[in-house]
């Protein structure tokens, strides 16, 4: 009786969101092994008649996603990097120094996060015009490292917290310079936090849209608006679309999945303490 | 004693350098376009005309009905991923033997790139193959196959179901982190005190929750009045200017219209906007 009570009022609705949250993304990824007749015929039966790769096929040597792909990844790999560069000491700034203006600053940096995208794309891609950088894996990288920064030393910040500051005096005592102390005591221990924020700073850039379309799309294409473009052209192939959506999302699914608590934690900490 | 006092500010200047150079710059840039009259076909002639762009704005029935829109998109939008995500907390909060797997999953809407969340409701809700026209039919709830994103009456509808689908896993797992939160002993105590499960859902949970709600609510409504990529992938603002929210309006204006000047402005009252939003909430909590 109890069993039965647990499942009809818990199990069961969970069930019922589980189905929901993930239904779209498994219809997707079972579309992308139909074969074509079984696209362009209704009705669609749920479970694919038979089972094809051809369109994983199709899209990887008849199409460019495969340097789609390559762009995506040197993109988001550039903003990790530049975007940790950046974070790193703001975040150890505002976590070990109490100096005139910090609290405006650390707010400063919330306001920022707050202005709409469209508010800075466009002069923007007039910036990166004049700097000749337009359509280059350098504009995308700025861009994408600039709009994800706020967040990045939030949570960053909330990590440094966490270490203790008897570390840093000892370190001091030993004669070892801030930078010496950031990069060889901080750094190894804040190691799941750089993590975090790594991720969180991949999967932000992966996942971008506005950006990779007006700074960049022709010579430098990113895997988001290459799938965007699929969608333009006049017969709409979904064969290869979905195919495409299932291989962009699965690093994506795989990463957030590993990084989603501490993600998670530095999302609703500074809320929770209140 | 000087040289201690420089050195948050040393580690600080590459972060403010690349604030400054790519966000404060660009919004600056904007509001100097939104007083001059600038199209994309005579770049050198930029007449000054202070704030003509923000007089036709007030004037012009597509701002206005835009503005409109974003109310809708967001109230609707950010309203049912609340709901559907603080049930889901609620029940993830409970025991049962597969909770760990149910909170992973929970999330992956969250990850997905918009353009793919965008690509698959279109897939799903496509008026021929479409899976929900197709189930829709079967079971008897539709009468017949309904065009969704080709007809004005149902668009706005169906892209505030991809968002949701998209964001309720947000205030899902921001949700469940405050309810964790909140220590076992106050519903202990609220049992003693004879309170039922309504009562200390009102007394206890929904107090405890408070700062983590709000803030969730905040972060998405921000969030979800300036996205855009939803609707541009699915709908481009159509059929007609159906789903035409006021950032869309203001990107759609920059860009295909190629007015720079006006589109500038369009960005800047939503900027202003949405800073009215952020203020009452700081006003509100700061009490």
């Amino acid at each position: 009786m109890k069993r039965l009570r647990l499942f009809l009022g818990t199990e069961l609705p969970v069930l019922a969101i589980l189905a929901f949250g993930l239904g779209p993304w498994l219809w997707m990824m079972l579309t992308s092994v139909r074969p074509t007749l079984e696209l362009t015929h209704s009705p669609i039966s749920i479970i694919p008649g038979s089972f094809t790769l051809v369109h994983y096929i199709t899209l990887l040597r008849r199409t460019s996603f495969l340097y789609n792909l390559r762009d995506s990844l040197v993109v988001a790999s550039g903003a990790v990097v530049l975007g940790l560069l950046l974070s790193l000491p703001a975040a150890y700034a505002f976590s070990r120094f109490r100096f005139p203006g910090r609290h405006v600053l650390r707010i400063q940096f919330l306001v920022v996060n707050m202005f709409p995208v469209v508010l800075l794309v466009l002069p923007l891609f007039i910036l990166m015009r004049q700097l000749g950088l337009l359509d280059t894996y350098y504009a995308l990288i700025m861009g994408h490292a600039t709009f994800t920064l706020p967040f990045a030393i939030w949570l960053m910040t909330g990590y440094m917290d966490g270490l203790p500051t008897e570390l840093d005096e000892s370190a001091m005592v030993d004669g070892a310079t801030r930078l010496q102390l950031l990069r060889l005591v901080i750094l190894p221990l804040a190691a799941p936090g750089v993590v975090a924020v790594g991720l969180y700073l991949f999967i932000a850039s992966w996942n971008e849209y506005l950006f990779a379309l007006m700074l960049a799309g022709r010579h430098v294409r990113t895997v988001t608006v290459a799938l965007q473009m699929f969608i333009g052209e006049n017969t709409i192939n979904w064969g290869l679309l979905t195919a495409g959506g299932t291989l962009v999302a699965l690093p994506v699914v795989f990463l957030f999945l590993f990084a989603q608590k501490r993600l998670v934690s530095g999302l609703t900490g500074g809320a929770v303490k209140g | 004693m000087k040289r201690a006092a420089l050195t948050p500010w040393l580690f600080l200047a590459p972060a403010l350098i690349a604030t400054c150079l790519l966000v404060l710059g660009p919004v600056l840039e904007t509001l100097w376009l939104s007083l001059h009259d600038v199209v994309l076909f005579r770049p050198q002639v930029r007449p000054f005309v202070g704030l003509a762009n923000y007089v036709t704005a007030l004037h012009d029935h597509t701002f206005w009905d835009g503005l409109g829109r974003s109310f809708v998109w967001v109230g609707a939008a950010v309203g049912l991923q609340f709901a559907l995500g603080l049930t889901a907390a609620l029940l993830l909060n409970r025991q049962f033997w597969w909770r760990p797997v149910a909170r992973a999953l929970v999330v992956i809407p969250w990850a997905l790139p918009s353009v793919i969340i965008g690509l698959v409701w279109t897939w799903m809700l496509d008026f021929n193959l479409g899976i929900i026209n197709q189930v829709g039919v079967d079971l008897g709830l539709l009468s017949g196959p309904v065009p969704w994103l080709a007809q004005p009456s149902t668009a706005m509808a169906a892209v505030i179901l991809a968002i949701t689908w998209q964001g309720f896993p947000f205030f899902c797992v921001t949700l469940l982190a405050g309810l964790q939160a909140i220590p076992r002993e106050h519903y202990e105590a609220a049992a003693i005190d004879g309170a039922g499960a309504v009562r200390s859902f009102r007394y206890v949970t929904l107090p405890g929750l408070m700062p983590v709600m709000s803030t969730a609510l905040l972060l998405r409504m921000i969030w979800v009045a300036n996205s855009l990529d939803l609707l541009l992938v699915m709908t481009g603002g159509g059929p007609g200017t159906s789903t035409e929210t006021l950032p869309l309006y203001a990107f759609l204006t920059a860009w295909s219209g190629a007015n720079y000047g006006y589109g500038s402005a369009l960005a800047v009252l939503l900027t202003l906007l949405l800073l009215a939003v952020v203020i009452f909430y700081a006003v509100r909590s700061g009490k």
